[in-house]
Formats: C-alpha cells, sequence, structure tokens
C-alpha cells in the first residue's frame, strides 16, 4: 500500500481505528493494573468464603484442604512457604487454629492476620468458646464482612468490587436462611431433636431451635464396640429421638440396623469442619449448608 | 449386675446381638469341619491364604457395583476360587507344592487387591468392611451365611468318605481309583464358599479366626474327625457368644473380641486339656514316675 493511499484510509475511517485502539489500550491496561492478591487462609471453608468475596483479584489458598481435620492439622514446609509469600491470613479464631500463631511466627509474615469471627458473639461450652461458628448463616454474614474489610483494605482500588461481590454472597446466604426456616417450620418444635456424634454442630442448633444431643460414649474408633451401637441405640429410643447423625460408620448396614432398632431416621453425612473434595455433594460452603440443612430436615421429616 | 444381665440381657434387649450371635454360630457350624479337615490335611494357613486371595475380587466388584454384598461376595468367590484352581493345577504340572503356588497367587492377590482399593479411594472404607462388621448382620448376609452352612453341610456329607481317607491315606485312595482330585476340588470349593460367607458377616480375616482357631483347639480334647467337629463347633459357639459379651461390657470392637476369645480358649486347653496339654503331660509323666 503506498503512504498517500494509506493516509487517506486512515483519515477516512478514523472513528473506526480510534475506538479500536481504545479498545485494545483498556483491554491491556486492566489484568496489569495489581497482580492478584496472594490470600492464605487457614482451612477450607474460610478459603471458600474469601474466594466468593474476591473473585478474580486474589489467588486463595486453603492450609487445610477439603476432607481434612484443622484439628489435627500439622504445619507442613509447604504451608509455612505460602504464608511467607502471602499479603494477607485469614484465620477463623475463636482457638479453632491453634497452630497458627507458630505458623505465623516461623514463616516471618508480617502482614494482618484476619480474623474471620471477630465481632461474633461465640457459644461457650464448658466455659470455652465453641469455634464453629461458621453452622450459623447470621455469622456467616459477620464472616464475610470482616474478609470483605480486610480485603478492601489490602486492596482498595477494588473495593468497589469487594463490595458489590459480597452484597451477592450475602444475598445468597439470606435466601438459605429464609429457605430452611420455611422448610423447618412444618416440623414441630417438639419433634426437633437430633442425635449426633459431632461437637461441631451447636451453633446450627442455635440457629434453627434444634435440639442436639450427643451420642455418648461414640468414639471415632474404627470399629465400633457392641457397647457403643447399644448405646446409641438405648439414648434414642429413650429420648425420642427422630434423626440421628454419626461420624464413622461406614458400613451402610450398620447404620440401618441402628435405624431399625431404635425407631430413628439415621441420616447421611454432616459435613462439619471441611468441605469436601471438588465435585463433591458439600464443595462450598453455601452447598455444605444446604446439604446439611437438606439431611437433618430429611431425617426430622415425619 | 445379676448374671441374667451378664450373660443373657444383652441379647434380648438387642437385635443386633443376637443376629451377630446367629451369623456366627451358623458360620461356626460349617466351619468347624472344614476347619478340622483343613488341619487335618496340615492346610491350617490356607484358609488364611485364601482370605487375602479373595481381596482382588471383592475389591473389582466394589469399584465396578459399588457396596453391593452380592457383588462383592461373587467377585471374592472367584478370585479366591481362581487362585484355589491356579495353584492346584500349577502343582500338577510342575514340580512346585502345592502351597508355594498358594502363597506366589495369594500375595500377588494381596497387592492387587490393595492397589485397586487405593486407586478407588472411597467414601466407604472397603478396608473397614473386609476387617469386621459383625455387628451389621442385616436379613440377606444372614440368609448367605445360613445358605452356605447349610449347603457345606450337605456337601460334606457326600464327600465325606473319601476326604477322610484321602486325609488319611491317600496312596490307598488312589490305590483304589478313589476320586481324589475332584473330592480335593470340591474342598477347596468349600473352603472358598465359607470364607465368602464369613466375609459378609464378619470379615475376611476374622472368618478365618473362627474358622481355624476353635477345629486347632478342638485336638486338645478329642481324636476322631467326628468329635473334633463338634467340640470344634462348641467352641466357636463359645467363642462367638462370649466375644459379644465382652464386647458389650468392655466396649472392645466386636470381630477382634470374638477371635480372641477363641484364642483364649486355645491357650486354657494347650494348658489343660485332655490330649498332649501341659497338664496331661505332667499327669502322665507322674503316672510313668509312680509305676
Amino acid at each position: 500500500m503506498q503512504p498517500a493511499l494509506l493516509l487517506s484510509f486512515l483519515r477516512r475511517w478514523w472513528p473506526a481505528w480510534a475506538l479500536a485502539l481504545a479498545a485494545c489500550h483498556a483491554q491491556a491496561q486492566q489484568p496489569t493494573a495489581s497482580p492478584p492478591l496472594k490470600v492464605v487462609a487457614s482451612f477450607s471453608i474460610l478459603a471458600d468464603m474469601v474466594r466468593e468475596v474476591a473473585g478474580e483479584a486474589a489467588v486463595v489458598t486453603a492450609l487445610v484442604g477439603p476432607d481434612a481435620d484443622a484439628h489435627a492439622y500439622e504445619p507442613t514446609p509447604a504451608a509455612v512457604r505460602q504464608m511467607a509469600a502471602a499479603d494477607l491470613v485469614v484465620v477463623n479464631g475463636l482457638r479453632f487454629e491453634g497452630w497458627i500463631d507458630r505458623l505465623v511466627r516461623v514463616s516471618g509474615y508480617k502482614g494482618p492476620v484476619v480474623v474471620a469471627t471477630a465481632g461474633v458473639t461465640p457459644r461457650r461450652v464448658n466455659g470455652e468458646a465453641d469455634p464453629h461458628a461458621w453452622h450459623n448463616p447470621a455469622h456467616a454474614q459477620a464472616y464475610v464482612e470482616n474478609v470483605r474489610r480486610a480485603l478492601a483494605s489490602a486492596a482498595p482500588a477494588q473495593a468497589a468490587g469487594f463490595q458489590a461481590r459480597a452484597d451477592a454472597y450475602r444475598q445468597q446466604l439470606d435466601a438459605l436462611d429464609q429457605r430452611t426456616r420455611a422448610a423447618l417450620a412444618a416440623v414441630p418444635a417438639g419433634q426437633r431433636k437430633l442425635l449426633t456424634s459431632h461437637d461441631a454442630f451447636g451453633y446450627l442448633g442455635e440457629a434453627y431451635g434444634l435440639t442436639l444431643l450427643s451420642a455418648q460414649g461414640w468414639t471415632t474408633g474404627a470399629e465400633p464396640s457392641a457397647a457403643q451401637v447399644a448405646r446409641v441405640i438405648r439414648q434414642a429410643r429413650s429420648q425420642q429421638v427422630r434423626a440421628l447423625f454419626l461420624e464413622n460408620i461406614s458400613d451402610p448396614r450398620l447404620v440401618q440396623r441402628i435405624a431399625a432398632e431404635s425407631g430413628a431416621h439415621v441420616g447421611g453425612t454432616l459435613y462439619s469442619d471441611a468441605l469436601s473434595h471438588p465435585g463433591g455433594p458439600a464443595d462450598t460452603y453455601l452447598k455444605l449448608m444446604s446439604h446439611n440443612l437438606d439431611a437433618i430436615r430429611q431425617a426430622m421429616a415425619p | 449386675m445379676t448374671l441374667h444381665e451378664l450373660l443373657v440381657q444383652p441379647f434380648t434387649e438387642f437385635g443386633f446381638m443376637r443376629r451377630s450371635l446367629v451369623a456366627c454360630l451358623a458360620l461356626g457350624l460349617s466351619g468347624a469341619p472344614v476347619g478340622t479337615l483343613l488341619v487335618l490335611r496340615r492346610m491350617s494357613l490356607m484358609g488364611d491364604a485364601m482370605s487375602h486371595a479373595l481381596l482382588p475380587g471383592a475389591a473389582i466388584a466394589f469399584a465396578l457395583a459399588g457396596f453391593s454384598l452380592t457383588a462383592m461376595g461373587l467377585g471374592a468367590f472367584i478370585a479366591a476360587l481362581g487362585v484355589a484352581l491356579l495353584a492346584g493345577w500349577l502343582s500338577r504340572i510342575t514340580t512346585q507344592k502345592e502351597d508355594a503356588s498358594f502363597a506366589a497367587f495369594y500375595l500377588m492377590a494381596l497387592a492387587a487387591g490393595v492397589m485397586i482399593i487405593s486407586a478407588h479411594g472411597s467414601p466407604v472404607d472397603l478396608m473397614h468392611v473386609l476387617f469386621g462388621s459383625v455387628l451389621a448382620v442385616d436379613d440377606q448376609a444372614l440368609l448367605s451365611v445360613a445358605g452356605v452352612a447349610s449347603a457345606t453341610l450337605l456337601l460334606l456329607a457326600w464327600i465325606y468318605r473319601p476326604l477322610v481317607m484321602e486325609c488319611f491315606d491317600p496312596g490307598f485312595l488312589r490305590a483304589a481309583g478313589g476320586p481324589g482330585a475332584t473330592v480335593h476340588l470340591l474342598f477347596l470349593l468349600l473352603v472358598v464358599i465359607n470364607l465368602v460367607a464369613g466375609f459378609q458377616a464378619l470379615g475376611t480375616l476374622m472368618a478365618v479366626g473362627l474358622m481355624m482357631l476353635p477345629a486347632i483347639t478342638a485336638r486338645f480334647w478329642v481324636q476322631d474327625v467326628g468329635p473334633l467337629s463338634a467340640v470344634a463347633f462348641a467352641l466357636a459357639a463359645a467363642s462367638a457368644w462370649g466375644g459379644l459379651l465382652v464386647s458389650y461390657h468392655l466396649e472392645l470392637p466386636s470381630g477382634p473380641s470374638i477371635v480372641l476369645t477363641a484364642g483364649a480358649l486355645y491357650l486354657l486347653s494347650l494348658l489343660f486339656g485332655q490330649r498332649d496339654s501341659w497338664l496331661s503331660r505332667r499327669l502322665a509323666l507322674r503316672a510313668h514316675r509312680v509305676a
């Protein structure tokens, strides 16, 4: 193309190329505005909440991954490395992560450690604060707000985006809460009893007026003894419990036996301290809550 | 605590205790003669080898069909029978002894089973199922255990004479043109189906314990095959009853409690049995000295 021709071409079509250039410029500028924040969350449920609020603006890693137990966590060298490189660390607090202070010290991380339960009034169990506060959706709202505030101060340029995502997420939490209340309203108050081997669902019971009885002496040993099975059956019979949730029964036949002899419905797994693996029934916090609440509602339905 | 509360009440109050007991009694009824014959044929470790050999079959069935006892039982049956037939066949066409071939195949089967289970890491812990669920006996397991016990007793009655003859004098049976190989094969089949039935009710390894320990213990009391089987059954029944009570009162896992009760009976018989025990030897020695 000759220079004169090119010039006339550019002149004739100038609105088009000017627009295209502007678009290219804008596109190139947006992702390079700031590299994503590196956020380390102490466990999978918290990491999911941070992801919901931060969106693309952060890369979130969970120290205690899906299906893993935060109580029995042993920090690994990889965790120390992640922590050292992090821009923001988010923990549950209420002594849920007894190991976190040591890990922060060892890694040399100097940034803020955000406590997601800040401002939550904890339940007291034998004088100690119960850390499993996320099982109450109202407290989850507080988690989201704490996370949003921390993200906004770590990356002020994107505060508006965080606000919008947090608002949308909180609406989803609200919707879940409303749905659950409506569904549980069908169960008479006197029948909202469940017997569980978990000690983690106090907040859930508090939120929805459920009476939670703990399965006495149900240990997490590999094979339950005849004594344990007998005790659970006897307890369910005498307290007229409608729903049983027992950890660590991997044999579905044993579940059926207990149900047949106690007259209670034996519900499925309740997820307490960790999400399931991706693709599982509880791989996000919202799915975890609706899975648990559905299981409980179904088990208590007459 | 009254004696009734100690020994009977757990079974009257809880259905699962009764079911566990009945399943063990049925297993003991067929396991006793099978175990006795295994001991007499010097194949006491065969049961153990077989119980490992069925692992890959159960694991593959589990991976394909999920937690279905029928599928797992069938898979276990095919795998264990395959190992038994291969080992038996190899011992006939090579100079290898049957137990050596057995060891080779069951070790491979065991490793394959562990590999399959690990590859299909599932929410239901298959190992837990294999190691014991005597408290979880349901109608189907009860029926299959009872069916296997009945079939075993019938088949044993049919092949009893040549089987016992082969135990004591295989040369004679062969010379008389008896059906040695067929009988041996049928007997292996019995071992396999008893282990598969046991695996549905007790967990594989515990099932071997309930089969072999009473049979070995019985040798301290009587001598002939019939009485041996009867005493072995009585010991198995006592172990099941005692073991379940131990599990109930002392909060111990049930499968191991039953097998360890059988083990305790073995040790007691070793010391105080009628034949060949520590006590009988002492008495015989004293009688000898007096005389």
